[in-house]
């Protein structure tokens, strides 16, 4: 009998109300009386020098209020990046200045070069129209090979060259690798590219900036799925702003996939135009603007070499990726192909030697940053795939290869600097086959094949770090932030509760889930827990929400919280029954003297909390409120089997998913329907990076599918109905909830399982195809057949 | 967008002389003109709503013709040709999505030729007669080439007149982000041969497969169209396929709506 209510429970969305009905507060809902519009003018090239910006013109139109442009953010502070990374030689990459509007030059299509602040909408764009802009227009690198030879274009002059960081992984194991390449039985070869995806969240950024010359306090509403981090980086960094005088709000936020975790110019710019016109600003991106500004994702070229033993034991594994930054360092792009990519290329398999080498490089492109999975895709995927390849070209089953090197013993310390604490590979392998029908696969390949279509099945693992932290642990690695999270658990007098957290919802299901939690740690109702989220003013300092990490470390945090509150309110409840502390039990929302019928209701102890007249004052202080930041031990380490059955029409090149089986190990579940939901747009994400999106840039810098009329996002009947599975748990066993984290799971585990489905697919059809590089639209699919 | 005049006659004639005015653009349902005015590719002075004319509103039929009003809605048209046209009503049905099948009209498809629209298939593949506020143009004559047409300025299509065929289907592969054509052929038998009509493919937009038409008037079966193909050369190249994979397609889709049609 599933639970009704608590942690196991699957209670409907509570959020889901308003944002069904139209009731949701977004950042574009916001107007405060008095503001004035932005509108960017962005460069229409890929690279150019600024020879001159002439606003003359521009600045009589009607309703223009000032336009900005780079020389009045001189002496103010540039974007900073989050996350440095040293290279191989222990030299810290190369570092570029990332200035909010451009100075000098233009790197990207998209790059802003000056903003106009006007009355209404259309009056700003008007106005940017009008100025005039002399760009020197220069040779662009988009290619980053290309970009990396002598004598290539630099994206920035002050560079030595167009390589920010050459990283090496493990450096000292190099040596070892390549001894174990030269001793190798069999070795398999791949080169792929993981394609540039852009996150498209439905909700376009937005930003508005307020100021009050009463008070001296910048508020600023946000697209963000991490406030506080915006206002440290904005306050600090960028325009000086102390966090007293400077408020962020994240409001309700329709999707980030990563994308609104970073910093951007408009934030900024927003924030220090209101200041300098003590007026309120808005800018909201169109889509054509978010297909140039937002930052990007994946796009690594990658060559990965695997090393077997004559037993089929994988001996050694050895890669080389090309990282495209873009133009610019986005806020936590370099930790991406490096600590978020390098850390998991053991997979799930005792490969005992690893050496990853990462060049990341700058393009005239928009910068690339964290995207659902952000690196643990990538590594995936090319693992995934060059296993794959590997048992075809030893003709053995690609599901035993990969059994025979699954880890088995945890906790296991992997030769790539992390140590997974728990997993069972073997049993999200053994639920996968259960659910996939591996046996009928030969009656649905003959019934596909009656109707002219080629059936393929792709089988592959993936494990992924989560709850990104410990701080301490990321700090040496480059960050420059930690990567704790808070809670406050206030109850009020009359018992309900207000939590207030620094993890950021923007679709998860946060204000559902979490009061799952509090609720059976309390015993009472959840529609007594409300949770507060998304603005600094009123949430402790948090690190905000990615990387599948609100729940392992801020629900932690929550626990942390709660069980102060437990013991505060034992204390409490002791005094009320005159009994001693220790014999106090919470169960079902009532505080029992053990072994008694003597007991006193949840409510009654926080009203006590609050009207002390009956009250330890010489124990304990009155109220009922504590904080908790919680700092965890280590990564969560998620794992799980994915199958993918698809369809090939060889006459048009056209892949369908027929069937689609996820087994993933969550460890502990608090709400599986929300899981599911998560592993579902997961997957969606995943199969439109197999089959549909891929950004492509022309060899002059222009984005060539900027909107959707060529930019293909998955829809409904892109992907088939799923199977999905989660009762594979072995809990954490460092965090108090025992959770892991399952937000990007389905986005990293499925685009290997849907491209080995179709090389399967092709191979069963007797073509020598042993790769296709995503997307596999219906032409590149029809051109492998045909090649 | 810019800022422009609107007016919504009640008439043809109204219509025609509202849109004397220099720079003033006719207005269907919008689906392409309202998203190119957004994006600031387009400053007209006046828009001139085609959408307030009854006489161009509804379907008929009139000496075995189908006539349909130029401002008709393609959701109009799924409803109201399935049962003697099903192959133009399946066609209508798959245009776009709900949206753009309940404002976008046949008059502004037909009159704007996107070349990887739906509807100049049909009315070249039937060999339609577009009919505008001052004469009658066969659908030969009509299409021109990539967004160009027999229109004059000003010229309004009020009405198509669809000729029913014996047999026909529309079989469309689609471009996987627009869901525009990235082919679509058209075919349609006819007591005096078959019309065989690609979109999506050409450079040239919508045109007429002669040698398949030639094979298909003599045996109306897909094994008809076996070794035959267009030449890639003029074929539309782009992120989403070679010339060489969109004439390929021409044959595949061809031969299928040669299977549908039955």
């Amino acid at each position: 009998m599933p639970k009704d209510h608590g942690i196991g429970a699957s209670p409907k969305r509570r959020e889901d109300v308003r944002f069904l009905t139209g009731a949701g507060n977004y950042t574009d809902d916001i107007n405060i009386h008095g503001q004035a519009y932005v509108a960017f003018l962005r460069s229409d090239v890929a690279h150019g020098r600024i020879k001159g910006v002439d606003t003359s013109a521009a600045t009589d139109m009607p309703g223009v209020v000032r336009i900005f442009t780079g020389a009045d953010f001189e002496g103010v502070g540039g974007l900073p990046c989050g996350w440095q990374v040293t290279d191989r030689h222990g030299e810290p990459m190369q570092e570029p200045a990332h200035p909010v509007l451009a100075q000098g030059k233009v790197r990207h299509v998209g790059d802003p070069i000056a903003a106009v602040v006007a009355d209404t909408p259309e009056q700003a764009r008007d106005a940017a129209e009008a100025i005039e802009v002399d760009i020197e227009e220069l040779p662009a690198v988009i290619d980053m090979k290309a970009a990396l030879k002598d004598g290539a274009p630099k994206v920035h002059d002050d560079l030595t060259s167009n390589l920010c960081y050459d990283w090496g992984f493990v450096e000292e194991n190099k040596a070892a690798v390549d001894e174990a390449f030269g001793k190798a039985a069999h070795v398999t070869t791949l080169e792929l590219v993981n394609n540039r995806l852009i996150a498209n969240p439905m909700e376009p950024r937005v930003a508005v900036g307020d100021y009050s010359r009463a008070t001296d306090e910048s508020t600023l509403y946000t697209t963000s799925q991490n406030p506080h981090v915006i206002r440290l980086l904005m306050g600090a960094f960028v325009l000086g702003i102390p966090e007293h005088k400077l408020r962020v709000v994240a409001p309700d936020v329709g999707g980030g996939f990563g994308t609104k975790i970073f910093h951007y110019a408009e934030e900024a710019f927003c924030t220090f135009a209101a200041r300098q016109l003590a007026r309120p600003v808005k800018w909201t991106a169109s889509r054509s603007e978010a297909f140039i500004s937002d930052a990007h994702g994946r796009d690594h070229v990658t060559k990965i070499e695997l090393a077997l033993n004559g037993d089929n034991n994988f001996t050694a594994l050895r890669t080389e990726t090309y990282a495209n930054m873009g133009a610019y360092l986005s806020t936590f792009a370099p930790s991406v192909p490096t600590w978020l990519h390098g850390t998991l290329m053991a997979g799930n398999y005792k490969t005992p030697l690893i050496y990853v080498n990462v060049k990341a490089v700058f393009t005239n492109t928009v910068p690339v940053d964290a995207y659902r999975g952000a690196g643990r895709p990538e590594a995936t995927y090319q693992l995934e795939r060059v296993i794959d390849k590997a048992a075809r070209e030893l003709g053995v089953d690609p599901i035993e290869l990969r059994r025979q090197n699954f880890i088995t013993e945890f906790p296991y310390a992997t030769p790539v600097a992390v140590e997974y604490d728990t997993g069972d590979y073997h049993a999200t392998m053994d639920k996968l086959l259960e659910m996939m029908d591996r046996d009928g696969f030969d009656a649905r390949a003959a019934e596909s094949q009656k109707r002219g279509k080629l059936r393929g099945l792709g089988v592959n693992c993936y494990i992924e770090a989560c709850g990104i932290a410990p701080s301490n642990l990321v700090g040496q690695l480059g960050a420059r932030a930690g990567l704790y999270e808070s809670a406050t658990v206030r109850v009020n007098a009359t018992g309900s509760i207000s939590v207030m957290t620094g993890s950021h919802s923007h679709g998860q299901g946060h204000e559902t889930a979490f009061p799952q939690v509090i609720a059976e740690m309390l015993g009472i109702d959840e529609s007594m827990v409300e949770i507060v989220h998304g603005d600094t003013a009123k949430t402790p300092m948090g690190m905000g929400t990615y990387g599948s990490r609100s729940l392992a470390v801020g629900g932690s945090a929550m626990v942390r919280a709660t069980e102060k509150i437990i013991n505060k309110a034992k204390k409490i409840a002791a005094h009320l029954l005159e009994a001693s502390e220790a014999d106090i039990e919470l169960k079902d929302g009532a505080f029992t003297v053990a072994g008694t019928d003597k007991s006193v209701a949840w409510g009654d102890v926080t009203l006590a909390a609050y009207v002390p007249h009956n009250y330890p004052l010489d124990e304990i202080e009155p109220g009922l409120e504590e904080t908790a930041f919680y700092d965890p031990a280590n990564f969560t380490y998620p794992a799980g089997a994915y199958a993918c059955e698809v369809e090939v029409d060889p006459d048009t090149g056209k892949v369908t998913i027929e069937r689609f089986a996820a087994a993933d190990d969550f460890g502990n579940v608090v709400n599986p329907m929300i899981v599911t939901g998560q592993v579902h747009g997961g997957l969606a994400q995943g199969i439109g990076q197999a089959l549909l999106e891929g950004a492509a840039y022309d060899e002059n810098g222009q984005l060539l599918n900027g909107s959707y009329m060529d930019y293909a996002m998955p829809r409904a009947d892109d992907v088939p109905f799923f199977q999905v599975d989660h009762s594979c748990q072995t809990p954490c066993t460092h965090n108090p909830l025992g959770v892991k984290g399952c937000g990007e799971a389905g986005a990293i585990g499925s685009p290997p399982a849907v491209v080995n489905a179709v090389v399967d697919a092709l191979q069963r059809a007797g073509r020598e195809v042993t790769h296709i590089d995503m997307p596999l639209s219906p032409a590149r699919v029809w051109a492998a057949l045909n090649g | 967008m810019y800022a422009f005049d609107f007016e919504k006659p009640g008439s043809i004639a109204d219509a025609v002389a509202a849109l004397k005015d220099e720079d003033a653009q006719a207005l269907g349902g919008g689906q392409t003109l309202i998203p190119t005015l957004k994006q600031r590719l387009a400053m007209p002075s006046k828009l001139v709503s085609l959408t307030g004319i009854a006489e161009m509103q509804g379907i008929s039929k009139a000496g075995g013709e189908i006539v349909i009003g130029g401002a008709t809605p393609h959701a109009a048209v799924a409803d109201g040709v399935a049962g003697d046209y099903p192959a133009l009503a399946e066609l209508a049905a798959h245009i776009g999505d709900p949206a753009v099948r309940n404002r976008g009209t046949i008059g502004g498809s037909l009159a704007n030729n996107d070349p990887a629209a739906c509807y100049p298939a049909a009315a070249l593949g039937s060999g339609a007669t577009i009919v505008t506020d001052r004469r009658e143009i066969v659908a030969d004559d009509y299409f021109q080439g990539m967004f160009t047409t027999a229109l004059d300025e000003g010229e309004i299509v009020t009405g198509v007149r669809f000729p029913v065929p014996e047999k026909a289907s529309y079989m469309k592969f689609e471009q996987p982000a627009s869901r525009f054509a990235l082919v679509g052929v058209f075919v349609a038998k006819y007591a005096d041969g078959v019309r065989v009509a690609v979109t999506g493919a050409s450079e040239e937009g919508v045109f007429r497969w002669s040698e398949a038409e030639a094979a298909l008037s003599s045996d109306f079966s897909p094994a008809a169209l076996d070794g035959l193909s267009v030449p890639a050369d003029g074929m539309i190249s782009d992120l989403h396929g070679s010339g060489a994979y969109r004439a390929h397609l021409v044959a595949v889709m061809a031969k299928r709506a040669v299977a549908a049609a039955g």
